[in-house]
C-alpha cells in the first residue's frame, strides 16, 4: 500500500496531525474508502452524494482529478494524491 | 494584527485596481511560522467575475507546492470586492479554509480611495484585526536598521 495522500492543514485533525498518509486502491473512490478505515471522517469532507465536493481540489500527481474521471480516476502504487481546499469567495 | 510592508500593500491595491470591476485575488507567502508576509503572488481569478473569485486549481497546486518547497505558507490570502465594502461576505466565510491566514479584503468601489482591511476567519467567525504598515520585508533581516527604501509611515513595527 503505497499511494501517498497529502493532507491540507485544515483536515489534519483527521490524520492525527500528519501532513501525509498512505493508502491503497484501484480508483480514487477505493483509495478514499481505504483511508476512511484509518482516518474516520476524512472521506465525508471530500465527497458528498454528488461526488467530489465542489470546493475541494484533489490532484492525482500533477493533474486535477476532475479531468481524470473524478472518483473513478484510476490510481496505482507510487502515485501521489494531493488535497487542497479551493480558495474561493466573493461579494455575492 | 497584520504587519505588512507598504510595498506589498501597494502591490495588492494595484492588482485590485487593474482587475476592477472583476474581483482580484492572490496570496502573500512568508516563512512558515513567521506570520510575516514577504512574497507577492497574484493569482488568476478562474471565475473572472465581479462578484465571485476562485483560484485556478492548477495554478493553486503549482503555487502551494512551491511554498512547500520553500518552507513557506500562505500568510495572507487577499481578494477584492469591486462594488461592496471590504468586509467578508457570507460566501467568503463559508469557503474560508486557512484558519492560520490573514484574510485581506480590498474594496475598489470608490475610484479615488481603496479600502484595505484584514480579518481572521475561523470556524465561521470573523474577527477584524489592525493593519500595521511595517518596513519592506527585504529589509527585515536587520531589525531596527531598515534600508533607505520607502517604508511609508512605519508606525513602529515591532522588531522580530
Amino acid at each position: 500500500m503505497s499511494i501517498e495522500v497529502r493532507i491540507p492543514t485544515i483536515l489534519r485533525s483527521y490524520t492525527g496531525g500528519a501532513k501525509a498518509v498512505e493508502g491503497s486502491g484501484d480508483t480514487l473512490a477505493g483509495l478514499l474508502s481505504d483511508l476512511e478505515s484509518r482516518h474516520g471522517g476524512l472521506r465525508e469532507r471530500l465527497v458528498d452524494d454528488g461526488g467530489l465536493r465542489r470546493f475541494v481540489n484533489v490532484y492525482l500527481n500533477d493533474e486535477d482529478v476532475r479531468f481524470l474521471g473524478g472518483l473513478d480516476a484510476p490510481v496505482r502504487d507510487g502515485d501521489t494524491v494531493t488535497v487542497l481546499p479551493a480558495v474561493a469567495g466573493g461579494a455575492s | 494584527m497584520l504587519t505588512i510592508s507598504s510595498a506589498l500593500q501597494a502591490e495588492i491595491v494595484a492588482h485590485a485596481r487593474a482587475d476592477h470591476p472583476d474581483e482580484a485575488c492572490g496570496v502573500l507567502a512568508g516563512p512558515a511560522g513567521s506570520d510575516r508576509p514577504e512574497r507577492f503572488i497574484p493569482m488568476t481569478n478562474a471565475e473572472r467575475s465581479p462578484t465571485f473569485y476562485r483560484f485556478d486549481s492548477m495554478e493553486q497546486l503549482k503555487v502551494w507546492r512551491e511554498m512547500d518547497e520553500r518552507d513557506e505558507e500562505p500568510v495572507v490570502i487577499y481578494h477584492s470586492h469591486s462594488a461592496t465594502e471590504a468586509y467578508p461576505s457570507r460566501t467568503d466565510i463559508a469557503y474560508a479554509s486557512e484558519p492560520g491566514a490573514h484574510y485581506v479584503l480590498v474594496s475598489t468601489r470608490a475610484p479615488a480611495e481603496t479600502e484595505f482591511r484584514s480579518f481572521r476567519i475561523v470556524d465561521g467567525t470573523v474577527t477584524e484585526e489592525e493593519v500595521r504598515l511595517g518596513p519592506d520585508a527585504t529589509a527585515g533581516t536587520a531589525p531596527g536598521n531598515p534600508r533607505g527604501t520607502a517604508a511609508g509611515p512605519a508606525t513602529g513595527a515591532a522588531p522580530e
